[in-house]
């Protein structure tokens, strides 16, 4: 790949208005990032004759390559703090996360993914290769390998000591692709494991609460578990809970299917340690990122067994149907928390620890 | 929810959708009695969490109308006062925030805008960490930008008592409840039956500070607390009274409140914190209830040691048109404001109702009008 | 300005005490709270200071004053928190 310094400089400053900088908004996956986005790559770049294209913003892009399969494409970046953290760390998150866009796809058997790393200069070489060695170890739980990559040193001070980049390429059978967008009225929700482990986990560390106990990162890749769950069932939808939680995959779905949800939230599988610490903090597990956790809509017929497929494996064992696809409140998600019902609103950004 | 033996079994009582349901029958059945549309208004922020976080709206009586009113510290601190925070972050000081704070937007940007820009602008969940933060940095000025109500007035209290490093300064936007109170309670067409009254705040003042009020306005209050059986049976009370027209008092979080509160803790609020009048965020200036640092402490407030460029005093132009005031006081709702939806939005909120997650005209807003659950 | 949250002390070391709270612990300062605090208590935490001792009683008493208020004693609902602070509240009977 060749560098790419001097290019663009001139038209930057053209192109620019002067008030608008990015800020910590753009990327913390609230309304100003779909914005962004929007403005920024789906306005520009031409439409293909994509399965699934940028516009649809799902978790890949799918493109068919012949009459009888289609490629599944998916991007992130990673830069996250710290690097190593309880249960988990960048590598691994790195490659759970493409994996598991893959998966939500529809695409489980992962064919290649590339791993490109900024490091800033001064890191521990021992550091790089733990995360490296924690990239392997996460490939080989997922049945993947990376195959192609780069690696760029940036000066020290210019950039936060490691910043990941995976792509993760597969094939599926043309039509074969399952879309965020694909809820139906009467669909099941079903969770496959408890939400809000990575976020409150990860925040609690950052913030340097010493919580003692259980609480640690849920990231692992779950590909596995989603090719049980569509052997086993209709899977319609899925979307992985990363950032903004529970509470902004299932907003995302159902306004893309133009759909409502009702969920139950004495279903949703929340851990003791994340729950209390999600009290003390003033946080809700919901509105935070899982990293090893699947929505998926599933045909009413099917969620039962679905639901048994996702508990035979030990990464899903706290599955639970959640909540239901209805032909009302269109776009919006409804909770019963049990007492009242209430919307469920999508977080706007980072969350933080309140007290108020 | 997670089940600790004892202490959970405890407040899983204070959720028992049993008791919800016999506690909104009731509630059902003094509104019957009452004959009328009834205006509940809460003054504390967590309230309106707790009410929205369990859907309590949705299965209260159609009639009984719960409004949020000045009980949010955060969304009734003014711009100006959001404006020296980041003014001095902009000057390379270390300023730290509770997260509440962090992203509301004063004049011109947040103080999560200034740390963008490289200011170091720190969120801390204790007062105690600001201190701890300063102890670390001793060649750096600290600064703790002190917001929320008296409850959280009280550990910034026990921080400047218990020795502080001389780099450390605190910034002080606290607010005392129980003025805002009279305010809305004293303009003239004011339409709140009944006041449910913050359970932590007078975990700290004791609720013996109402007596006068409800005898002054002639109007119930009822001390909650915030488990959703707790706000309900308050609710219920506060009927109670409304129907039997009596300004009458009641503490229904004896666990948390007393009459006297917190006493030692009260001493040692008024030992360090002085009251002055003050806008809040698009209501009014209300006498009386802002908290700056007294004389004893001026040392370490940070409006003494730093010539800062800023009247936190001052009213804001759009605030002119902001009627938060007549909304929260249930005399007007925010499709009726000027500003609603176009200069003031979520993202550039010029009223304390916009400010909020769960502040009226952000849940207007957003779902176009009050959901109907 | 309210978030507190109830918890159990489980260690204490001069003006700090290790608290549980449920299933997580943390660190809370307890120079703020009204009275002497000893391990096994609960307080009511707020912004990392400890504000207010829960009696031990008082969760039952309070629930035991829902039930009465629900049954109709409220009378006897009543009486229980004006006796407990020595005080009318300006409550009439009905």
């Amino acid at each position: 790949m060749s560098d790419t310094d001097d290019v663009g400089e001139a038209e930057l400053s053209e192109d620019n208005s002067d008030d608008e900088v990015i800020t910590h908004a753009h990327g913390a996956g609230g309304s100003q990032m779909a914005e962004l986005i929007e403005s920024l790559a789906v306005s520009r770049f031409a439409e293909t004759d994509a399965d699934v294209g940028l516009a649809a913003l799902d978790d890949g892009s799918v493109q068919p390559i012949d009459d009888d399969h289609s490629v599944v494409v998916t991007t992130d970046s990673h830069v996250v703090t710290p690097l190593f953290f309880r249960g988990g760390d960048i590598g691994r998150l790195a490659v759970s996360g493409t994996v598991n866009d893959l998966a939500m796809m529809g695409a489980t058997e992962p064919l290649a993914l590339t791993s490109s790393l900024i490091i800033e200069a001064g890191t521990p070489q021992t550091t790089v290769e733990r995360v490296t060695e924690s990239m392997r170890e996460a490939c080989e739980e997922a049945g993947a390998t990376v195959t192609t990559g780069d690696t760029k040193v940036m000066g020290s001070g210019e950039m936060d000591t490691l910043a990941i980049n995976t792509t993760g390429v597969a094939v599926v059978p043309k039509g074969g692709h399952v879309p965020d967008a694909g809820l139906s009225v009467g669909d099941r929700l079903i969770v496959s494991g408890t939400v809000g482990d990575h976020g409150i986990s990860l925040l609690s560390e950052r913030e340097g609460f010493d919580f003692g106990g259980d609480l640690e990162s849920d990231v692992q890749p779950v590909n596995d578990l989603v090719r049980a769950a569509m052997d086993a069932g209709e899977v319609t939808a899925m979307k992985d809970p990363t950032r903004g939680g529970l509470a902004t995959v299932l907003n995302e779905m159902a306004s893309k299917a133009d759909v409502g949800i009702d969920v139950e939230e004495r279903s949703v599988p929340v851990s003791g340690p994340v729950s209390s610490a999600g009290e003390v903090l003033g946080i809700e597990p919901f509105d935070v990122a899982c990293e090893g956790v699947v929505v998926m809509g599933v045909a009413s017929e099917d969620a039962a067994d679905v639901l048994d497929a996702l508990r035979d494996n030990p990464k899903g064992e706290d599955a639970a149907i959640v909540g239901e696809v209805v032909d009302d409140h269109t776009g919006q998600v409804v909770l019963d928390t049990g007492f009242g019902r209430r919307y469920l609103s999508p977080p706007e950004g980072e969350q933080l620890p309140r007290i108020c | 929810m997670a089940t600790n033996a004892e202490s959970g079994d405890d407040e899983l009582q204070f959720r028992d959708p049993e008791k919800a349901e016999q506690l909104t029958d009731e509630l059902e059945a003094l509104m019957a009695e009452i004959g009328e549309p009834v205006n509940v208004m809460h003054v504390c922020g967590s309230h309106e969490q707790a009410i929205a976080k369990f859907g309590l709206r949705s299965i209260l009586p159609d009639d009984l109308t719960v409004r949020m009113g000045p009980g949010c510290p955060v969304c009734v601190t003014n711009m100006p006062e959001v404006d020296e925070a980041v003014a001095l972050a902009e000057e390379g000081k270390i300023v730290t925030t509770y997260g509440d704070m962090f992203r509301v937007p004063g004049t011109e940007k947040s103080l999560a805008d200034a740390r963008d820009e490289g200011a170091d602008v720190r969120v801390v969940y204790s007062a105690s960490e600001a201190a701890e933060i300063a102890e670390e940095e001793p060649d750096r000025e600290v600064i703790f930008f002190a917001t929320g109500f008296e409850t959280t007035a009280a550990p910034t209290a026990a921080v400047l008592t218990s020795d502080p490093p001389e780099n450390f300064s605190v910034l002080s936007a606290h607010k005392y409840v129980p003025p805002a109170m009279e305010v809305v309670a004293e303009m003239p067409d004011t339409d709140v039956d009944g006041f449910l009254a913050a359970g932590h705040a007078a975990t700290i003042t004791g609720y013996g500070l109402f007596e006068d009020f409800v005898e002054e306005y002639d109007t119930p209050a009822v001390v909650g607390g915030f488990e959703p059986i707790d706000v309900l049976y308050a609710l219920a009370r506060l009927l109670e009274f409304i129907r039997d027209d009596e300004a009458g008092l009641e503490n229904a979080y004896p666990r948390c409140v007393s009459r006297e509160g917190n006493v030692p803790a009260k001493e040692q609020l008024w030992e360090v914190f002085d009251t002055t009048s003050g806008e809040w965020r698009g209501i009014a200036e209300i006498p009386d209830a802002n908290l700056v640092l007294s004389e004893d402490y001026a040392h370490f407030d940070a409006r003494e040691r730093f010539d800062i460029d800023v009247d936190p005093g001052a009213a804001d132009p759009l605030t002119e048109d902001c009627i938060c005031g007549d909304i929260m006081a249930g005399q007007a709702d925010p499709d009726e404001c000027e500003l609603f939806g176009e200069e003031c939005t979520p993202q550039d909120p010029v009223g304390a109702c916009m400010v909020s997650s769960e502040g009226t005209c952000k849940i207007w807003l957003e779902y176009g009008g009050q959901p109907d659950l | 300005m309210c978030l507190g949250i109830p918890g159990e002390i489980i260690e204490i070391d001069g003006n700090e005490a290790r608290a549980e709270f449920w299933d997580v612990e943390k660190t809370v300062r307890i120079d703020v709270v009204d009275e002497a605090v000893e391990v096994g208590d609960h307080i009511l935490n707020h912004a990392g200071f400890a504000i207010r001792k829960i009696p031990d009683d008082e969760v039952e008493e309070t629930m035991e004053i829902y039930e009465s208020f629900l049954e109709g004693d409220e009378d006897e609902a009543l009486e229980e928190i004006g006796a407990g602070e020595g005080e009318q509240l300006g409550i009439e009977g009905r």
